[in-house]
């Protein structure tokens, strides 16, 4: 701020043509800035500091809040207190048996697939972060985080919360790192109907109750109440993981596309804490690595531009080693550091419709006889899509936009 | 006078970064006026020297820092609204109030539309005519604002 010592300085700026030489001057500078910032990414240093600079104000603005949480915290009775506990440990023993239960199912479908292990989880690490601060009007949705490069974080990292898939991080300070939500219309996740395995990508809409997804043609097997997972392309997000549910289906004749919405099943309204999330990189679902990524936001929409190879197959190389050790290395022989649930505790319900026979609480639209037809045949397009997910690149990108 | 301006000047700046980033609901958010260019066409039209262009920059560059997808969108935007205003300062200035809120409509939109095609050519696109609100009833805002800002300021500087 020492240009406003040389500003105050000159002569009365409203005379000669002082102001119109500084103009262009801040406007050239501008516009290298933005040059810069757009097209060869130089300014990434330059927005670490101004985004550590800032940081401060952002905290205290978040301040008021935060101690207004605490205060309720810390004055709640002992029976709240002892509810809340006894709610907690049912519900760590409901998801202890589901996530037994979910080991025993991954190493079948391990077995099924060839690979003749059970795979560890996706999730490496899992980082809990505070939301500091949280923009949700039309034009950004953003969340800031209280967790930065100092912790490890870095760009373009997943973030989730407990139900679902919230957005990725897009610029990380020392020690706090803007999100991205993925209702902001400027992201794009790539997904899967968990139904039939059909991909497709789901656009923010700008509202954070709802998300788009505007490539599906006119006769795309898709409903209401339908589940939808992240693919896994796209090299951000590991596969597998619920994304939103499908809210409102409209077919039009004379529109080749469908409109379809969809409601992201993460509460970003009422969460103060998500995770952030690191990946096996030698993970079958993890997401493809893909040096490209950096500039992915960036420039133009990223709906609009190649998503990166399908994740490599992993079968040749990991089947023949490892082999007997298969029933010892359980999901859970990876500690997480942080004392954080297994990753795969949510995916849960993906599974739950094939084994109970009874009608699953999300397909409310679905009368039972077409749900028990229905989980038949959808055990075979995912096998079919994932055939194609492990294809070499070209299949893949062909398969996955059907533009 | 000009240590005491500028840091009554500082602290504004301050105040009404403070109100642009501030949480709010949803359907508030969208009437939100944009304080900080509020107050930096303010400070140019009537005290065109303690800052004028160079506050432009950096308030833009901290708006940029705190919501623009590309380092220098605001920036530039602001400093071009300055700009006519320090160069008409004195016209604007001895309007009555509600011509000044007129001219200060005009210059949002003029705000507005350059962050909007900015937006467009970098490949941020949002067509939403919501985003022009703000300019309405930052307008609405100004002769208000513009009694707040100079309460205590004195006079003119």
């Amino acid at each position: 701020m020492a240009a406003f010592g040389t500003g105050a300085a000159r002569p009365l700026s409203g005379r000669g043509g002082s102001p119109g030489f500084r103009f262009t001057l801040y406007a050239l500078l501008s516009l290298i800035m933005m040059y810069l910032d757009q097209r060869a990414h130089y300014l990434e240093q330059v927005r670490y500091v101004l985004q550590a600079a800032a940081y401060p104000l952002q905290l205290a603005l978040n301040s008021p809040p935060a101690a207004w949480r605490w205060l309720q915290e810390s004055f709640r009775s002992r029976e709240a207190l002892q509810a809340e506990n006894a709610r907690l440990r049912s519900s760590a023993r409901d998801l202890q048996l589901r996530a037994m239960r979910y080991e025993a199912l991954a190493r079948e479908n391990g077995e099924l697939r060839g690979l003749r292990e059970a795979l560890p989880p996706v999730a490496d690490r899992w980082l809990a972060a505070e939301i500091v601060n949280i923009q949700l009007s039309t034009l950004r949705q953003r969340l800031l985080l209280n967790r930065g490069a100092a912790n490890g974080v870095f760009k373009g990292q997943a973030v989730l919360d407990d139900k679902g898939l919230i957005g990725q991080t897009t610029h990380v300070g020392p020690w706090s790192a803007e999100v991205i939500l993925i209702t902001d219309p400027e992201h794009a996740v790539p997904v899967l109907v968990e139904r039939t395995g059909l991909r497709t990508i789901a656009v923010g809409a700008g509202d954070s109750t709802s998300l788009a997804l505007p490539y599906l043609p006119g006769n795309a097997d898709i409903r209401s109440g339908d589940l939808l997972v992240s693919s896994g392309l796209g090299g951000v997000f590991p596969e597998g993981y619920p994304v939103a549910r499908v809210t409102e289906v409209h077919r039009d004749a004379v529109q080749p596309l469908a409109q379809v919405r969809a409601a992201p099943l993460a509460h970003v309204d009422s969460d103060s804490e998500v995770m952030l999330v690191w990946f096996r990189a030698d993970h079958p679902a993890a997401p493809a690595p893909s040096a490209s990524l950096g500039g992915e936001l960036r420039s133009g929409n990223p709906a609009m531009q190649p998503q990166p190879a399908a994740p490599k197959s992993h079968a040749p190389t990991q089947s023949a080693p490892a082999a007997p050790a298969a029933p010892g290395s359980a999901p859970h022989s990876e500690p997480a550091p942080h004392g954080e649930p297994a990753p795969h505790g949510e995916p849960a319900p993906r599974s739950e419709p094939a084994p109970r026979s009874e009608p699953a609480p999300h397909e409310p639209a679905s009368p039972l006889p077409a749900q028990e037809t229905a989980s038949a045949p959808s055990k075979a397009p995912p096998a079919s899509a994932r055939a194609i997910e492990t294809a070499p690149n070209g299949t893949a990108a062909r398969g996955q936009d059907p533009q | 006078m000009t240590v005491d301006s500028r840091t009554r000047l500082l602290l504004a700046a301050l105040v009404a970064l403070i109100l642009t980033v501030l949480p709010l609901p949803r359907w508030l958010d969208v009437f939100r006026p944009a304080f900080l260019v509020l107050t930096v066409l303010y400070w140019s039209v009537n005290a065109p020297r303690a800052g004028g262009l160079a506050i432009g920059f950096f308030a833009g560059l901290m708006l940029d820092v705190f919501q623009g997808p590309v380092l220098g969108e605001h920036a530039l935007a602001l400093s071009l609204i300055t700009y006519i205003a320090v160069r008409e300062h004195q016209r604007i200035r001895s309007k009555p109030a509600i011509q000044q809120a007129l001219i200060v409509f005009a210059a949002l939109i003029l705000y507005e539309v350059v962050l909007f095609m900015i937006d467009g050519w970098t490949g941020h696109p949002v067509t939403s005519p919501l985003r022009f609100v703000h300019t309405l009833s930052g307008a609405l805002i100004w002769p208000p604002a513009a009694a707040i800002l100079s309460y205590g300021a004195g006079h003119r500087l």
